[in-house]
């Protein structure tokens, strides 16, 4: 991987206008580490039949505030394969999160197409083929872990004695067997989130959307949770989009970090990293990992304006 | 030194005044004694006219201590003290049959009777206009203003009317009494379902809608559910405004059996003590009902994994 930095730090970014005008897709670029592996093995239809579980083509959103319109993607163009774990990274207002949301159908964009698993993201949605995590647990308080677990699938009318397996064999995967009676106010803010997301594998879907799940705790139960996350990626093989604002973070758990900034919400670098599957924390001090964050930093901070 | 002091066990007043019993009923106890002096007080000085006017009209001579006395137990008081109102109160519910007409147990279940089943209306009619409103955006533009306005005109200019035109159509008796309280009693049950039904964090109906949750499916997992508490705020409010209602529907149908006919009755004979009387027990009926509808909603609380 060739790290050709001096052009990105400035601060306008020229492959960002170069998508802003024409939204041409990110394979057509320049850079050679940003030429896109997936595109080349569908167009050779050879070696690597890996499908596409996120296409991203174009794609603009205008949210209609009260006192003017607000570009919260403005062309954005992205391919994702089956099986990667995705990190956006950015800073406040640049889209991460209205794109997860776009790629659930919470939001539906101005223009441009997305397929999600081959189809659109309405029908995706309808076909129940993504879970999708908050910043928040998003529990419901008045039912007990095992009742929240059990929630998404009473909505598809799993049987009650496949909810009842389902419940006991992701609340272990999640580490919290012996909880099932609590109510959520009796368990801590991970253990709460580890919950809400055993309730989005629950259904076992393909795709799992995050949306900084592990935002609002602390450094430590972090840096766990990423842990077992990387490890249930791995044991599972879904494919994971992942919002953060934290760099370690985004490039410890990802095999593609992509780099976004606000006014209009766009991407400015997709940054792989090929990091083995099965990683530790330890990975965080290697010269590799230093320099792809370095590179993250910088297109961060490419794309942030401070004089506001 | 002053530490083995503290450490001694507390004796004297002090003890008794950390006693738990002391504690949580002190406060009440006093205000109900301070209450009572106050009518005794007041019963003295509104009552001496009366009764000196009574002594110097039959010419007998009297001193301050038989006027005293006469202020305790003048027939028609214009303030009865209050053992008078509590003899008339225990021989009017004791002296009796249960369905003797004098009985205050007979005529506090007509009201009852016309209490509970116009709550029971109001609320049925309550919680079904709240979903209307919720669910329907012409609805809530075309309902609640009619809802508003109905609360705004006097029930007791309302009631004659509604009795008239009911009895008109051949009802009489329970049925037109509860249709008033019931129309009381539905607006603070619609204004606080509104509320509750709205209430869900935006992140759950996201949740649901991820699933592909079906409408009927987001009301009764997520809306029902966390309108609980707003919907027993409301049944407080409208289980008191429902005897309300009972007992200003019973003044226009001419005072034939209930809690408001004793107060008509009371009021045209200048039978003081028996309106007091009559206010007591509607009192009672009051604190009674929201003890139940309270109750009710401790138990709910604890089957819905309320934090003690």
């Amino acid at each position: 991987m060739a790290m050709q930095m001096p052009k990105s730090l400035k601060p306008v970014d020229r492959r960002a206008t170069l998508q802003a005008d024409g939204g041409a897709p990110f394979a057509a670029l320049t850079e050679p580490v940003r030429m896109n592996r997936i595109a080349d093995a569908t167009a050779q239809s050879g070696s690597l039949p890996q499908r596409l579980a996120v296409d991203v083509r174009d794609v603009s959103l205008t949210f209609d505030t009260g006192d003017g319109k607000v570009d919260a993607l403005s062309n954005v163009s992205l391919q994702i394969a089956e099986g990667e774990f995705v990190s956006f990274i950015g800073p406040s207002g640049c889209g991460k999160t209205t794109m997860l949301r776009v790629v659930a159908d919470l939001q539906q964009p101005t223009s441009g197409t997305l397929l999600v698993n081959g189809v659109s993201a309405e029908q995706a949605r309808l076909e129940r083929r993504y879970g999708y995590v908050f910043q928040a647990p998003a529990l419901f308080p008045w039912r007990t872990i095992e009742k929240n677990l059990r929630l998404p699938l009473e909505v598809m009318g799993f049987s009650d004695s496949e909810q009842q397996l389902r419940a006991a064999r992701y609340l272990a995967l999640v580490n919290l067997t012996g909880f099932e009676r609590k109510y959520p106010w009796q368990l801590s803010g991970g253990m709460q989130q580890r919950v809400s997301i055993a309730r989005a594998l629950s259904f076992d879907p393909a795709l799992l959307l995050m949306d900084e799940p592990f935002g609002a705790l602390d450094e430590i139960v972090r840096d766990h949770l990423n842990e077992q996350l990387l490890q249930l990626w791995d044991k599972t093989g879904k494919t994971v989009l992942f919002v953060t604002h934290s760099i370690p973070e985004a490039v410890f758990l990802s095999t593609k970090v992509v780099v976004m900034s606000p006014r209009p919400g766009r991407i400015i670098d997709i940054i792989d990293c090929n990091f083995p599957r099965q990683r530790t924390l330890e990975i965080r001090e290697t010269p590799e990992f230093l320099r792809i964050a370095q590179r993250v930093r910088v297109g961060l901070r490419a794309g942030h304006s401070y004089d506001e | 030194m002053t530490s083995s002091v503290l450490a001694l066990p507390a004796s004297g007043t002090g003890a008794l005044r950390r006693h738990p019993l002391v504690q949580r009923y002190a406060p009440i106890v006093t205000i109900v004694l301070a209450l009572i002096a106050i009518w005794y007080v007041a019963a003295v000085l509104m009552n001496l006219n009366l009764v000196r006017d009574g002594f110097e009209r039959e010419e007998t001579p009297y001193t301050v201590s038989d006027l005293l006395a006469g202020t305790m137990s003048a027939e028609r008081p214009l303030l009865p003290a209050p053992h008078q109102v509590i003899d008339a109160f225990v021989d009017s519910v004791f002296g009796y049959a249960p369905n003797a007409p004098r009985s205050l147990v007979y005529h506090s279940a007509v009201t009852l009777s016309a209490t509970l089943l116009g709550f029971l209306l109001g609320s049925l009619l309550g919680i079904a206009l709240a979903l209307g409103i919720v669910h329907s955006r012409v609805l809530e533009k075309s309902l609640l203003p009619w809802i508003i306005c109905s609360q705004m005109v006097p029930i007791l200019a309302l009631a004659p009317i509604f009795v008239v035109v009911l009895g008109a159509l051949g009802l009489q008796g329970l049925l037109p009494k509860s249709i008033i309280s019931a129309y009381l009693c539905f607006f603070p049950i619609t204004i606080g379902m509104v509320k509750g039904f709205t209430a869900p964090d935006p992140m759950q109906l996201d949740l649901m809608r991820t699933w592909s949750a079906t409408p009927r499916q987001v009301l009764s997992k997520l809306r029902w559910p966390s309108a609980v508490p707003y919907l027993f705020a409301g049944l407080k409010v409208a289980i008191t405004i429902s005897l309300i209602g009972a007992i200003v529907a019973e003044l226009p149908t001419g005072g034939e059996a209930g809690i408001g006919a004793r107060l008509l009755a009371g009021s045209y004979y200048g039978q003081t003590i028996q309106i007091w009387s009559a206010l007591l027990a509607a009192a009672i009926l009051a604190s009674g009902l929201i003890a139940l509808v309270d109750l009710t909603e401790r138990i709910v609380g604890v089957r819905m994994g309320a934090r003690p």
